[in-house]
């Protein structure tokens, strides 16, 4: 026990240290709750601009006096290698430690513990916390827009059984496997646009006409992102060749057309699909406003997609090229079998990308008066009967598509791996 | 033509004559003089420049951020790699609307009446009605304008004469400390010599009426422009973390062995071989970002900050009834800044390229 060294903690005294330092450490963590959730500041006698960082500094120490090398505690050596290498290492831990507490507790609170849950009226909420009754009253309404609540299950069915028709290409036998790309690009969309004609939207067969006023919530979401990602694949991919073509016409004209698109912001296309394009129908003609936003949507996001293809395009080598060619292949044959599936393997991530920003801005069909779930949040928050639960509204929205845009971004990562060849 | 056809059923000219007629609307955030007796070419001036405003300020502040974070996220200390990727996996996961709307309508209707506001940093008030800080009042304020171009010429020539010193005959000077001390100095001197004089002005709280309060004097920061430069800010900050990182990762470690191995320091290795490579590898996505936050920054017709698109695609053209025009001038504006930093950036990349003999 000869020559303890407070400066140069060793392992001869490791148990000391270890009590020490988690003492000194933990005293840090209980002076910072103290003074931020019951207002004591047991630091108090030091000067105010002392007592504000004392949290900081019983961190720094205790994370000192445990900082000992090889100690042959495999928990110890793990902190000590991940957030305790040197002292500005552990300052760093130590706040970011503190800044958790310090937005997690109150959140929590906010989330659960002073949440309500029960009750169907505004009455019940009477906690400090979220009013999560008010998305279970509005939920209906969050999910299916304006549509009747009584045709709300033809919305239901559409969705299972597209849902269903996509899961099972992943069940086709070996055999099938060539036709896998025509049963997603060509037959999947046909028959959910059918379905959609005729069972949401109904009218036929006895069921009753909603209009597309109607629609909306996350239904809409689906239905907009769903139908703009089939179409805008393959016209990017149109717009990408183009751009290469050796023809000076078609290689200018997908030029001019991508940059176009690019270079202005989607709420004034949609301007444009709402308030400009009727000008230039026939007399009498009505096109759906839910039709012009879907091609709005479908040709911004397909001049995004043309320039992710091409970056692949161009990252090919020309061997490729010159490969197929030597094998007499003719242009289509060569991009078809050669180029394309090379290229689109590289630019996955770039694609999902673009995906998720479309999936991302489909909240802007506001402009042209179509409410998906964020546009019905902000009708539902100014009802006179439900004032003031603008913030679970928002949360709620955000929470459902935070899970969509990270499942398919952790998707595209899966897909990137399982098509990653060595070249 | 159908357009011109409908447009006679309406009773619609086709032209731009009526950007000179008066516009007879207010605009609630004016950088430049307005009024409604202004004609509608000035209406379309405010909106460019608040939409100009709103993205110069998010893109700063974004990029400070991103280079933060996007750090942060190669650091060896896991809770601070953690944070960060937390950080970038939520915010870019969240439609960039939802933010906006979450920050004006939820987070900033929370704050308090004027009236009830506590002071931040003695100088300060953040309110439901916006923020209320201290404004400067300059004095002869063009001879410190005079004086701040002057020294960022004498820094441009005194760059150039540091690096031909270091070409010719080896010898470095600390540039960065020597350009900060002339960016100081010489508008410093102004205060001296040139008459300039400085003084804050403070945000007062006035009575409207029984119960309306209001600030005065001071600098009035509306929410709607809080809120739109923090969600834009927040949202993009999340890509440019990103391609800081790609970039920094982007370079290889045997560049960093072989700069440490003829004897460079760690902060030479940094500034003169991991950073000219890094930026080659940063600076083009992140280019597109900035363009894609002038573009997002449209979304401000959504929570009523006047920008181009609320002032003239919105409020003119209600008025008007021109939408034609006004579309096509709306998009061509931003496509002519689209194309102008596009061009640019060609030009950078060009310059920026590695010289293959």
């Amino acid at each position: 026990m000869s020559n303890i060294n407070f400066l140069k903690p060793n392992k001869e005294n490791l148990n000391l240290f270890l009590a020490l330092g988690a003492l000194f450490f933990f005293l840090g963590i209980i002076d910072f709750c103290l003074n931020n959730f019951y207002e004591k500041n047991i630091t108090g006698f030091l000067p105010r601009f002392i007592s504000f960082f004392t949290p900081l500094i019983f961190g720094m120490i205790g994370l000192h006096l445990i900082r000992i090398e090889y100690s042959g505690i495999k928990f110890l050596d793990e902190i000590n290698k991940n957030i305790n290498t040197n002292n500005f290492n552990a300052a760093l831990s130590v706040s970011i430690i503190i800044l958790i507490i310090f937005g997690v507790a109150p959140l929590l609170n906010w989330f659960i513990l002073d949440a309500n849950f029960v009750g169907d009226t505004k009455e019940a909420c009477t906690g400090g916390g979220a009013c999560w009754v008010y998305i279970k009253v509005w939920f209906n309404r969050f999910i299916y827009g304006m549509y009747p609540n009584a045709e709300q299950w033809r919305v239901n069915a559409t969705f299972i059984i597209v849902l269903t028709l996509m899961g099972l290409g992943y069940f086709f036998p070996a055999k099938f496997k060539k036709y896998l790309t025509f049963y997603y690009v060509i037959f999947l969309p046909i028959i959910s646009f059918l379905l959609i004609y005729y069972l949401i939207s109904g009218g036929e067969f006895g069921l009753e006409w909603v209009e597309t006023g109607a629609w909306g919530g996350l239904s809409l979401t689906f239905i907009v992102s769903f139908f703009s990602l089939i179409f805008c694949f393959p016209i990017g991919m149109m717009l990408a060749l183009g751009r290469r073509s050796d023809l000076g016409v078609i290689k200018y004209s997908s030029l001019s057309f991508i940059e176009f698109w690019r270079g202005v912001p989607l709420i004034t296309v949609l301007f444009m699909s709402a308030v400009m394009f009727p000008m230039f129908l026939p007399d009498g003609t009505y096109v759906d406003k839910l039709i012009r936003v879907i091609v709005a949507i479908t040709l911004f996001e397909a001049a995004y997609t043309a320039e992710v293809i091409r970056g692949g395009l161009q990252a090919l080598p020309r061997g490729q090229y010159d490969a197929a060619k030597s094998l007499g292949m003719g242009y289509w044959k060569m991009h078809l079998l050669v180029i394309l599936p090379q290229a689109l393997k590289l630019v996955i991530p770039g694609i999902a990308n673009t995906f998720l920003a479309l999936v991302k801005d489909t909240p802007l069909i506001f402009v042209v008066g179509l409410l998906e779930l964020v546009g019905m949040l902000n009708l539902a928050k100014t009802n006179p009967k439900w004032l003031g639960f603008s913030m679970e509204g928002y949360v709620f929205a955000g929470i459902i598509f935070w899970i969509i845009c990270y499942s398919m971004s952790k998707y595209s990562q899966k897909l990137e791996l399982k098509f990653k060849t060595d070249r | 033509m159908n357009a011109q056809v409908n447009m006679d059923n309406r009773g619609i000219e086709f032209g731009f004559g009526f950007l000179s007629q008066e516009a007879s609307f207010d605009i609630q955030f004016s950088l430049i003089d307005y009024d409604g007796s202004r004609s509608y070419a000035r209406a379309y001036l405010v909106g460019l420049l608040n939409t100009l405003l709103v993205s110069f300020i998010g893109i700063i502040l974004c990029t400070i951020l991103g280079v933060i974070i996007g750090v942060a996220r190669l650091s060896p200390n896991y809770l601070i790699n953690k944070t960060a990727s937390f950080y970038v996996e939520f915010f870019r996961n969240v439609p960039l609307l939802l933010q906006i709307f979450f920050w004006y309508f939820a987070a900033l209707r929370a704050l308090p009446m004027p009236e009830d506001a506590p002071l931040i940093f003695g100088s300060s008030y953040m309110t439901i009605k916006g923020l209320y800080t201290i404004a400067p009042v300059w004095n002869n304020f063009d001879v410190f304008f005079i004086a701040l171009i002057i020294a960022l010429i004498v820094i441009y020539f005194f760059n150039k004469f540091a690096k031909r010193k270091q070409e010719e005959e080896g010898k470095q000077y600390p540039k960065f400390f020597i350009s900060l001390g002339i960016f100081i100095v010489i508008p410093a001197l102004t205060f001296i010599v040139g008459g300039v004089d400085l003084s804050w002005s403070f945000p007062e709280l006035k009575q409207l009426a029984k119960t309306s309060f209001t600030y005065e004097g001071g600098l009035g920061i509306p929410p709607e422009l809080i809120a739109l430069t923090l969600a834009l800010t927040l949202y993009t900050a999340t890509f440019i973390a990103e391609n800081v990182r790609a970039g920094i990762q982007g370079v290889g470690k045997g560049q960093k062995e072989a700069a440490a191995s003829i004897g460079l320091t760690p902060s030479q290795v940094l500034k003169l071989v991991i950073m000219p490579q890094a930026l080659r590898i940063i600076i083009p996505p992140t280019t597109n970002q900035y363009l894609n936050l002038t573009k997002n920054s449209s979304l401000a017709a959504a929570i009523a900050y006047p920008d181009l698109v609320l002032v003239f695609a919105g409020t003119a053209m209600m008025q008007t009834g021109r939408a034609i025009e006004i579309v096509a001038i709306t998009m061509a504006t931003y496509l002519s800044i689209s194309l102008t930093i596009s061009v640019f950036m060609n030009w950078y990349n060009k310059r920026i390229a590695i010289q293959e003999k």
